[in-house]
């Protein structure tokens, strides 16, 4: 080995280059391959539509309104699903992490994330049908006359998201409360804050950026709804959300182009709400929130 | 309004106790602090000490007995009515707030005007001497400044009762002698009744006027400093008070005091209860001196150099270690007498 | 701490809404479970009568041997491979600082951040035209697309928590890499590649998306299968394609029931620790 081999090997390695780092190489290509360039190839596929000039099939999408009336259509579900699921996991979470056993509850809570939204699509089919055991108990009570409407349409998509959707937003919440050092509300209570006052003065400022990233996360799996807009909405009308004619541009009219702008603008529209919550969130205190130093 | 008011006179508790389940981690707790006291609650990890202080500030619930502030009866009412002052151990400062906002928490929870806020919490950050650090968050500060911190915050809404969970255990050894000086200071200035919970025997032989021992969720002893240094109650307060030799012997009772049995020698101690024919023998290795011609002959084992004198341990005819302290230099392996005043052998009922 | 008569009605109306959705989730997968076994169910609570003859028509008629082989199939190679490149790239990425590191955390990150659907259309496209897309290695392929991100990301804080020590002692008595890594590495990183691998385990058997746009006829995992059914379902009688779900929802169940002796329920949801 000549005395410049050695010091070209070492001087790799103060940069913490050497044969272990090269183990990065294979996951980092395969990212690259299979996610990375698709991606780029689908931002210049977009700008090569099938007829028309470069901005065609952008074109296409804000002039159809069977196309763009899906920016609308989708945010009306994804939005308010949002908002309960994630303002919901708040109270519940703080009441769930005075319980002794936890275990089971989340347990529960974490099967319908595991089954997936197929399988909870099917299951609201059959519950929610007019003859479903929902319909039926209500109508038993009185507290309806006729069986409710709630499949195939926008509210079974709705459930479909709480369902599937609330017990994430649960979670995480869950692990961002556990992680406030309960002294701190202890701590309020000794200075006379009552529980509302805790919780709006100490424990929701510390959960803010927690919350922020809460609502990013499930607003992105919102957004992106799919099975459930088909087997459980209307698809042809009120919930057709913009994956649907993303999906049907490349496998029902084999348009390529135009389904890789719709994947564009899908992810764009995510890109621009993730960043406002995430830019909302630097304004907030994000430091740590359990114990003191020492 | 905070139930506490400046003008109360004393703290009772009275009998209680708290459960955990099966666990009994509190039982038979009697005390009564009068205002302007000093009370420290001293005792081992696990005693039931901090378990006591989170009863009497409302944290926690009893599970039997009562507690009284004055006439009134204060275990049915939360914390945050109880209008007392809490140091915890971990600070528990508000990691989003200022030092001002953190100090200022509980006068603006009790709605006061801006101007009084500003004013009394000015006033409590000088008291604890920390002008000038208003705008940091608490993440910036060292250990010491937090600590400051929240004593500030507690002192601040001008409480009658001000506890103290542990607050120096988590300084270092220099910080923690300038910090107890400070408490002792701002204790002098306010002159508001505390209540502080500690492990350290010194701590709370320096700060108190009166200690509770605590030993297995009981009270074990109640009294004064000089009380509990010099005649703890029973062989596990003194074996928590610093008093290393605890030697099992057989004993009599005569004229002259209990006589008991160390390293084969007769030695004269004073009978602390009933003594009957086997005791345990309590002495402090301050106590015992190696002399000329002292009856309890023992070989040194280790000898330390603690630059004043010599922490030594030496090993007595029956097996037993000796622990002592010696103004002379003592090598290993040699031959010491010790001797040790009767008063200050503590003959204790096996 | 004591409570106020608004507090504990607070307290309880809370309890009230976690109750009321355990309860119509239970309902739910109650009645997809009743449906599947019974003979006719109209206009009554339960049906009239119970029958497995469902399950042995599904099993036909959805080719349910073929689907649970071709499932089977997918999730352990994704499984494996996952594994094999996921724990070495945690490794490098836990142990090394390089120039560019941030960049490559980054794109690790991505595909757990971008939800499938999203990029699943233009990775679907490429694997089209690569001519992988229908077979089973093109549904591996994209299914692997989130699956070896996030072992990587789950595997780092535990290779952090393995003393560096430990492994300069293994090298001072004469370890070389490879050795270093199967007796040593591996063994004190066995807890969490079993926890990294069982989540992934479930995670892919639930993935949908991704496996919908590149499957094709004999390429479809039992999710996908099941959408089909649900989605003809005019053609199919419902009871056999619940038949199918119930299929679909003990083999995801019994694998979270195992996956959950291992890793807390959080883990399943975290894509990426924080």
């Amino acid at each position: 080995m000549s005395a410049t081999n050695l010091s070209l090997r070492r001087r790799l390695r103060e940069h913490g280059l050497d044969g272990v780092t090269l183990l990065v190489i294979p996951g980092v290509l395969f990212v690259l391959a299979l996610f990375i360039y698709p991606f780029i190839y689908g931002l210049i596929l977009s700008f090569q539509p099938k007829q028309g000039g470069w901005l065609a099939n952008y074109a296409k999408f804000f002039t159809d309104p069977y196309l763009y009336d899906t920016i609308w259509l989708t945010l009306q579900i994804a939005v308010p699903a949002t908002l309960l699921n994630t303002i919901l996991s708040v109270p519940v979470a703080l009441r769930v992490r005075l319980m002794r056993r936890q275990k089971l509850l989340t347990t529960i809570l974490v099967i319908p994330i595991t089954l997936g939204t197929v399988m909870v699509a099917d299951g609201l089919l059959t519950y929610l049908g007019p003859r479903g055991w929902l319909n039926r108990t209500l109508l038993e009570f009185g507290l309806i006359s006729d069986p409710v409407r709630l499949i195939h349409n926008y509210w079974g998509v709705m459930l479909s998201l709480v369902i599937s959707g609330f017990p994430f937003t649960f979670l995480l919440t869950l692990s961002y409360v556990t992680g406030i050092d309960p002294a701190l509300e202890q701590a309020g209570a000794m200075l006379g804050a009552r529980s509302r006052q805790r919780f709006f003065r100490i424990l929701l400022p510390l959960l803010a950026p927690g919350l922020a990233i809460t609502l990013a996360l499930a607003f992105v799996q919102a957004f992106t709804v799919f099975p459930s807009a088909i087997l459980l909405g209307a698809p042809a009308g009120p919930t057709r959300v913009i994956s649907i004619v993303a999906y049907q541009a490349a496998f029902e009219q084999f348009d390529y182009p135009l389904a890789s702008a719709i994947a564009m603008l899908m992810a764009a529209i995510q890109l621009v709400i993730i960043a406002g919550l995430l830019g909302a969130r630097m304004l907030v205190f994000r430091g740590p929130v359990s114990t003191g130093k020492g | 309004m905070p139930i506490a008011s400046r003008d109360f006179r004393e703290l009772r508790l009275e009998d209680v106790s708290r459960d955990f389940g099966q666990h009994r981690a509190l039982r038979d707790v009697n005390l009564t602090v009068k205002r302007g006291e000093f009370v420290a609650l001293l005792g081992p990890s696990g005693c039931g000490k901090s378990t006591t202080l989170n009863c009497i500030a409302g944290l926690l619930q009893l599970t039997g007995g009562s507690i009284w502030l004055d006439s009134q009866r204060l275990d049915e009412v939360g914390p945050e009515d109880r209008g007392f002052g809490m140091v915890f151990q971990n600070y528990a400062l508000f990691p989003h707030l200022t030092v001002r906002r953190n100090v200022a928490f509980g006068l603006v929870t009790q709605r006061r005007p801006k101007a009084e806020i500003e004013r009394r919490v000015d006033e409590a950050l000088a008291l604890v001497r920390l002008n000038g650090q208003d705008e940091k968050l608490p993440g910036q500060l060292s250990g010491g400044q937090q600590q400051r911190v929240a004593i500030a915050r507690a002192i601040v809404v001008g409480p009658p009762l001000v506890l103290m969970d542990e607050p120096l255990s988590n300084l270092d050894a220099k910080l923690r002698l300038e910090m107890r000086a400070e408490i002792r200071r701002i204790h002098t200035m306010l002159g508001c009744s505390t209540i502080y919970v500690t492990h350290d025997q010194e701590e709370a032989l320096s700060l108190a006027d009166r200690i509770m021992v605590m030993i297995d969720g009981q009270p074990r002893q109640i009294g004064t400093p000089e009380d509990l240094y010099a005649r703890p109650a029973s062989a596990d307060v003194a074996e928590f008070m610093g008093y290393r030799n605890l030697l099992t012997s057989p004993a009599q009772m005569t004229v002259d005091g209990a006589a008991v049995t160390v390293s084969g020698a007769r030695v004269l101690g004073t009978a602390m209860g009933t003594v009957g024919a086997r005791a345990t023998v309590a002495i402090r290795p301050d106590d015992l001196q190696p002399t000329a011609d002292g009856p309890i002959a023992a070989t040194v084992e280790i000898a330390e150099y603690h630059g004043r004198d010599f922490y030594a341990v030496a090993r007595g005819t029956g097996g037993e270690d000796l622990y002592f302290r010696s103004d002379r230099r003592v090598a290993a392996g040699e031959v010491v007498h010790l001797a040790a005043s009767p008063a200050r052998v503590l003959v204790y009922p096996a | 701490m004591h409570r106020s008569l608004g507090e504990r009605l607070w307290s309880f109306s809370i309890w009230a809404v976690v109750a009321f959705f355990v309860l119509n989730l239970l309902a739910m997968i109650g009645s997809v479970v009743v449906d599947s076994f019974g003979t006719h169910w109209f206009n009554t609570w339960l049906p009239a009568g119970f029958t497995p003859q469902w399950y042995v028509m599904a099993w036909d008629e959805f080719q349910l041997p073929d689907i649970l082989i071709v499932t089977a199939e997918v999730v352990g190679t994704v499984v494996l491979v996952s594994g094999l490149i996921g724990v070495p790239t945690a490794y490098a990425m836990a142990r090394r600082n390089f120039p560019g590191k941030q960049v490559v955390m980054l794109i690790f990150l991505l595909p757990l951040l971008v939800p499938p659907i999203t990029y699943g259309i233009p990775m679907a496209t490429v694997l089209y035209q690569a001519h992988l897309a229908g077979t089973i290695w093109g549904v591996i392929l994209a299914n692997l697309v989130p699956t070896v991100p996030f072992v990587i990301l789950i595997m780092i804080p535990f290779v952090e928590q393995i003393d560096p020590r430990v492994e300069a002692a293994a090298r001072v008595f004469g370890a070389r890499m490879g050795r270093l890594f199967v007796q040593i590495l591996v063994p004190l990183l066995l807890p969490g590649i079993l926890a990294a691998l069982l989540l992934v385990l479930v995670r892919t058997i639930a993935m949908f998306e991704l496996t919908f746009l590149t499957s094709g006829p004999t390429s479809q995992t039992l999710v996908v299968a099941l959408y089909y059914a649900v989605f003809a379902a005019g053609v199919r009688s419902q009871q056999s394609i619940d038949a199918m779900a119930v299929v679909y929802m003990i083999t995801t169940l019994i694998w979270l029931l195992i996956a959950l002796q291992f890793v807390n329920p959080t883990q399943i949801v975290t894509r990426a620790k924080r």
